[in-house]
């Protein structure tokens, strides 16, 4: 829903256009700073495949380390998208017309991010193509009872049901751009509509598809995160083989999707004076969501200790009094404050109302997501059974400079779609406006 | 010299061209082209559309998608037994995951196929009679009909609230 009867669709054409006008020098001083980041990255990780995976702080018990915590999180993230664009639509929640195109992007750029980590996690990354299923030497195929073949499957689908979705939902929109936009950027817009020109023959495909779209993502999405989860809970390591896990990943990676929405609509919907379309109203949702799924996370950690503490097991118990009291306590510390106890802050309605402490507090989650995924990862490597096995990690330069590159790759996706697409869905927007009926009349 | 294929009404209202619809079509013109910014139910109903067969793509990529999981996965272990964690070599409930998420892109990729045959897009020219304010805020009804014809289609259109009544050239 949007605010302001008085809106109509021109209106609407011009206000959501307007973004995607020529920057300013703002924009192009955070496209050279991301730049900067992302090239340190990329020479980072050079650097990691010339000299090897030595150079970097992974060792030996714990051979996961930074890297599969971002490949988790960046997965994470872009749970979110999926949720508002597909979950929400099945649901026929208003709300959301305002945001999906948003959320989805993130979403795709996410996925693009994540993709990245499980092959910079190889020692030889131009190897990376032995994981995909073709025959290999001597007649053998992967290992399909595998869950890290099981993880190539599910994010790989993934990545490509999230981009025929973001595609196939921009293709009106770009019929509108192409139509009010000159030069190179109308052959653009023209390319990405393909020729769309809203006869009824199309809307009605066009609607079909999209609905079936959703219903496909829907169970998808639950799907990803947890054989993402199953990478960790089908093997026997303490703190990891847990039945809980799927759940838990789903809610966590919703959680922090959320919270990453959040964090980049605020400065989106200041930049672009989109007050009118992205309102107070639709951040309050989402912050009711995080309460949601903050509450979910909450309740998993509360179990887990529970089950450790229940199930006798000694290994397993130690592994959770380690988290907690351990080397990485101050870690584990972070997880639990930032994501299940200061979103319950979003109760007080006159803090989930208020932009700075919604862009604080989902700033904090982000923070707190990403920790987790190193707890559970770190702690449960750096502890296994036999104690002549334990070790701990430090990262060293060349991990933390490949993960900031992907900070760096993920916003460079994201300001290139803040310039070049409509950030909010134009004839989602038309669509819950009143139609035009004769007479003044609205229906 | 070019020849008269039919004429496109310009609506402000969607009321307008819901009433036209039926008009023409109780007219005995029933090759007609509705072009809205938005989706509405009410204008395929007008129009007396069926429902679209993009769900038929959608369950065949489905069922074709979980074939090819099963069948990847069973034949594979089969043509090169090699047990792994003491797992049977055709061990259905590990190889549910890869026929799920094989379902879900078969299906999608289906559905995208379904849309873009149906749809019949992509297209390099647009239709004649489009006009670019059907995207932005304007309802447009293009009647396909004979140069004889033109005349009572035109009358029909105005007589419904079209702004404007444009014949199509071909």
């Amino acid at each position: 829903m949007v605010t302001g009867h008085q809106l109509g669709y021109v209106q609407a054409d011009r206000d959501l256009l307007k973004t995607m006008e020529p920057a300013g020098k703002l924009y192009y001083m955070l496209l050279l700073a991301d730049v900067v980041v992302l090239l340190w990255g990329i020479y980072a990780w050079m650097t990691q495949i010339y000299t090897g995976l030595g150079v970097s702080g992974l060792t030996h018990p714990v051979m996961w380390a930074i890297y599969i915590t971002n490949f988790v999180f960046w997965v994470g993230i872009a749970h979110s998208g999926t949720l508002i664009s597909a979950i929400l639509f099945l649901f026929r929640v208003r709300w959301r017309a305002s945001v999906y195109r948003t959320a989805e992007a993130v979403t795709v750029f996410a996925l693009m991010t994540a993709g990245l980590f499980p092959i910079v996690h190889l020692g030889r990354p131009w190897y990376f193509y032995w994981l995909l299923p073709y025959k290999q030497m001597g007649g053998l195929w992967p290992n399909f009872r595998s869950p890290l073949i099981w993880d190539v499957f599910a994010v790989f689908t993934y990545m490509i049901v999230s981009m025929v979705f973001f595609f196939t939902g921009l293709v009106p929109d770009m019929a509108v751009a192409r139509d009010q936009a000159k030069g190179w950027r109308r052959l653009l817009y023209g390319f990405l509509a393909q020729g769309w020109q809203g006869t009824d023959r199309q809307w009605r495909h066009y609607t079909s598809a999209y609905l079936f779209l959703a219903a496909l993502a829907t169970p998808l999405v639950i799907s990803v995160h947890s054989v993402v989860s199953w990478d960790f809970a089908m093997s026997m390591v303490p703190g990891w083989h847990s039945t809980i896990f799927a759940p838990y990943f789903v809610a966590g990676a919703i959680h922090s999707g959320l919270a990453m929405v959040i964090t980049l609509l605020i400065p989106l919907r200041r930049v672009f004076r989109l007050d009118a379309y992205i309102t107070q109203w639709h951040l309050e949702n989402l912050a009711k969501l995080v309460i949601l799924t903050g509450l979910i996370v909450g309740y998993s950690y509360v179990t887990e200790y529970f089950i450790a503490w229940y199930s006798d097991n000694t290994f397993e118990w130690e592994s959770f009094r380690y988290r907690a009291l351990g080397h990485y306590a101050w870690a584990f510390w972070i997880m639990i404050i930032f994501n299940s106890l200061i979103p319950l802050l979003f109760f007080i309605k006159r803090l989930r109302t208020s932009t700075p402490w919604l862009f604080g507090i989902s700033i904090l989650i982000n923070i707190g997501m990403w920790f987790e995924r190193f707890v559970i990862i770190v702690t449960s490597l750096a502890r296994e059974y036999d104690p002549y096995s334990w070790g701990l990690y430090t990262p060293r330069w060349v991990d933390l400079s490949i993960t900031a590159g992907s900070f760096a790759w993920f916003f460079l996706w994201f300001l290139l779609f803040a310039k070049f697409l409509p950030v909010i869905s134009i004839v989602e927007v038309k669509e819950e406006l009143p139609a035009p009926l004769k007479a003044g009349e609205t229906g | 010299m070019s020849r008269v294929i039919g004429v496109v009404g310009v609506f402000a209202h969607l009321d307008d061209l819901l009433e036209a619809i039926r008009h023409l079509r109780a007219g005995g013109f029933e090759e007609l082209q509705a072009l809205s910014p938005i989706p509405r139910r009410e204008i395929d109903e007008a129009l007396g559309r069926r429902e679209s067969p993009v769900r038929v793509f959608t369950l065949v990529g489905g069922i074709l998608g979980g074939v090819t999981g099963l069948f990847l996965t069973i034949n594979t272990s089969i043509g090169y037994p090699l047990i792994t964690g003491g797992k049977p070599i055709v061990s259905i409930p590990a190889f549910i995951v890869i026929t799920f998420e094989l379902t879900i892109l078969f299906g999608a990729l289906g559905t995208l196929l379904g849309l873009l045959t149906n749809a019949r897009v992509p297209r390099l020219h647009l239709g004649l009679a489009f006009d670019p304010r059907f995207c932005s805020d304007r309802f447009g009804l293009f009647v396909h009909c004979t140069s004889e014809e033109v005349e009572t289609a035109s009358q029909l259109l105005r007589g419904a609230g079209a702004e404007e009544v444009r014949h199509v050239e071909a």
